[in-house]
């Protein structure tokens, strides 16, 4: 401590650690205690607050699994059912971008030199100089029954009716795994790049197939950035909302937007606690095993 | 399979860059074979052509009279060392030396018993689990080998192998590496910049110097019979001077330099009128006395003593000292630093080659 405060000088140092005490406390810590605290409560009148019926309980995280008592449904399908539909989903479109960014990040990083890897990775940034939502709703152009690929299509006389993709959910996962991209794309350029390319060579020398090669020595490699690529596509896209508010077919619903209607236009915070707490209970058991599956640490990750 | 290597009239570019120009020698089967030459003069683009990672932009490689164009590092029968190793960090000692047979589908068990067996021949029989970190600089350098060797190849490469390793394990794996090439009896081809490494181990050497092989031939043919100024300045220590033939008597040549006219062997066929380069070796020079011939009067600079051997230095011409050695036989010549001295050399120890570029310390 007197280490630190010598090194920085004492008002740097105050500052430093004001600065992280906010940031773990305010940011970090706080709102998600009131969260956490909001979601074992009733949702009471404001006139009820502090008598008889302030409570704990369990009754919020009930609900989510069995519905209101007296139901005729043993469980709660519907919100189950999307909870579980967003899990899936966000998985699929890690996956996805992972076999989308992997041979890009390998490219960029091992096969491309100098200013022709600098104008690629330019290239991959650029589309995110234009906002969220501006680009989900590019995608709906894109992806509509109207839209640019359907029009293709239907010009090229491959389709004679147009696919509405939107209903199928094609246009919510392009967009997700297109939102997220450069979260994959650059966690896995860096693992990638620190590896030494004669390693590559030497397992081609020893007779070693691209695939193997891939297998037993650049992916190793790049675990700590597959893992950290992987955790933060998931869990922005179990998070996301604007992009399902877009581009999300008519009759599928996201966690999140379930949430929102909790906490909005249902005004019942305790219950949206409950299930912000459930979904941010899940990204943690992604992370947790993603990094048993790859054997990293946290601190790997972080790199 | 025979493992003679051809290089057929080899020329590789880089753009306009000519890495290697006209290589064309054949190495036999089980030879100890090495490149020598500065940084820079394309021996690892060399290396590679043979391996695979790079086709050549002319002529071709053959392997025991095959053509090799179009055939990847991962279809030929070599096997290379890299010059910083390239071992797998992630993987156990043994799992290094059996990817080759990984690759190759061979069983767990069996792909084991081969790596122990190496493990044997390098003399680490014992830390086939332990993590490669956990090496020692040589102890890295031989589970390359055994790497390498594991896929059975009918040619090592190896690419300044040594180069990181300090004096004593350098002069150590020197005799090793020599020693597993009798063993295992393959075709090797080393590449060094450090001429006693090219010198102690090899069978043969070609001599290269920007692109060009130089010279072809054995130790001691290179070291006596250099047929270049670059080659005769690079192996080994040497003196060059400057001068004209003025003429040819059997096998020597006279030339007047600015000592005087000395006498030399005419190796390269020289004729009188033609600028030359006599070079005469730091240890086929001594003191003279009487009249011998090809004698040089010139001012002692100083000496250093080496243990077992002395140097003195004299003035020559230009900014260059001629050097000459001694063996420490127990009587060393009185001299004085500043006082003039004759020294003189026999015409068979000194050669007599075309003006060319020597090689910068
Ligand atoms: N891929 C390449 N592109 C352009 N120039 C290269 C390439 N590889 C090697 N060179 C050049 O070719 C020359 C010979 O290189 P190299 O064979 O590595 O030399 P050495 O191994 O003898 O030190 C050097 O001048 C080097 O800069
Ligand atoms: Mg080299």
């Amino acid at each position: 401590m007197r280490d630190f405060f010598q090194r920085n000088g004492a008002v740097i140092s105050t500052y430093l650690l004001l600065a992280v005490f906010f940031w773990v406390v305010m940011m970090i810590v706080l709102p998600q205690a009131y969260m956490l605290n909001f979601s074992f409560r009733h949702d009471l009148l404001p006139n009820q607050i502090g008598g008889p019926k302030d409570v704990y309980t369990l009754s919020n995280y009930e609900y989510l699994l069995f519905g209101r008592p007296g139901d005729e449904e043993l469980f709660n399908y519907l919100h189950l059912t999307v909870f579980l539909r967003t899990i899936i989903a966000s998985i699929f479109v890690t996956l996805l971008d992972f076999a989308l960014c992997y041979p890009i990040a390998y490219y960029i990083a091992q096969v491309a030199k100098g200013g022709y890897a600098r104008s690629m990775i330019l290239l991959l940034i650029l589309p995110f100089w234009v906002n969220e939502i501006l680009r989900a709703f590019a995608f709906r152009i894109l992806f509509g029954t109207s839209g640019v690929i359907n029009a293709f299509l239907q010009t090229m006389g491959i389709l004679d009716e147009p696919i509405d993709f939107l209903r199928a959910d094609v246009a919510l996962y392009a967009g997700l795994s297109y939102a997220y991209i450069l979260l994959m794309v650059f966690p896995l350029y860096n693992a990638i790049e620190s590896l030494d390319h004669n390693q590559v060579e030497a397992a081609r020398d020893l007779g070693s197939p691209w695939w193997r090669i891939h297998w037993r020595v650049v992916m190793p490699h790049a675990k700590p950035g597959i893992a950290s690529g992987c955790t933060l596509v998931f869990m922005l896209s179990a998070g996301a909302l604007a992009a399902p508010q877009i581009l999300g077919g008519p009759s599928s619903l996201w966690f999140t937007q379930i949430i929102y209607q909790w906490f909005n236009t249902g005004g019942n915070w305790a219950q949206g606690s409950a299930y912000a707490i459930v979904l941010l209970l899940a990204c943690l058991v992604f992370v947790l095993t993603v990094m048993k599956v790859f054997k990293v640490s946290l601190g790997e990750i972080a790199r | 399979m025979s493992a003679d290597v051809e290089l057929d009239h080899m020329t590789i570019r880089f753009g306009e860059f000519t890495a290697v120009k006209d290589a064309n020698l054949k190495i036999e089967d089980g030879e100890f074979f090495s490149f020598l030459g500065p940084s820079g003069c394309g021996k690892t683009t060399i290396l590679r052509a043979i391996s695979g990672f790079l086709e050549p932009t002319e002529g071709e490689v053959r392997i025991g009279g095959k053509n090799m164009k179009g055939i990847g590092p991962n279809k030929r029968p070599t096997a290379l060392i890299f010059q910083n190793l390239a071992l797998f960090p992630l993987m156990s000692v043994a799992d290094n030396i059996a990817f080759g047979l990984e690759v190759r589908g061979v069983g767990k068990a069996e792909r084991r018993k081969r790596a122990d067996e190496l493990l044997d021949l390098i003399a680490l029989g014992d830390q086939g689990n332990k993590k490669v970190s956990e090496l020692s600089g040589g102890q890295k350098q031989r589970v390359a080998i055994a790497r390498a060797l594991a896929v059975e190849p009918a040619v090592l490469l190896l690419d300044e192998p040594l180069s990181a390793l300090d004096l004593k394990l350098r002069q150590h794996m020197r005799t090793e590496l020599r020693a597993i090439q009798q063993r295992v009896g393959i075709t090797f081809i080393y590449i060094t910049h450090d001429q006693g490494e090219a010198l102690t181990m090899s069978d043969r050497i070609a001599v290269m110097s920007q692109g060009i092989i130089q010279q072809v031939g054995t130790g001691t043919e290179v070291y006596e019979n250099s047929q270049t100024a670059f080659v005769a300045s690079f192996v080994g220590e040497n003196n060059p001077f400057h001068g004209k033939v003025v003429g040819t008597e059997g096998s020597d040549a006279l030339v007047d330099t600015a000592f005087g006219r000395l006498r030399g062997r005419n190796v390269r066929g020289m004729q009188p009128g033609q600028s030359a380069m006599l070079f005469v070796r730091p240890e086929s020079m001594s003191f003279a006395n009487g009249d011998a011939e090809n004698v040089i009067e010139s001012q002692v600079l100083h000496s250093e003593f080496e243990g077992s051997f002395f140097s003195v230095f004299l003035r020559g011409e230009g900014a260059k000292d001629i050097v000459m050695s001694m063996t420490n036989s127990g009587d060393l010549p009185q001299y004085q630093e500043g006082e003039s001295a004759r020294v003189a050399f026999k015409a068979e120890r000194a050669l007599v080659l075309p003006v060319g570029d020597v090689a910068d310390e």
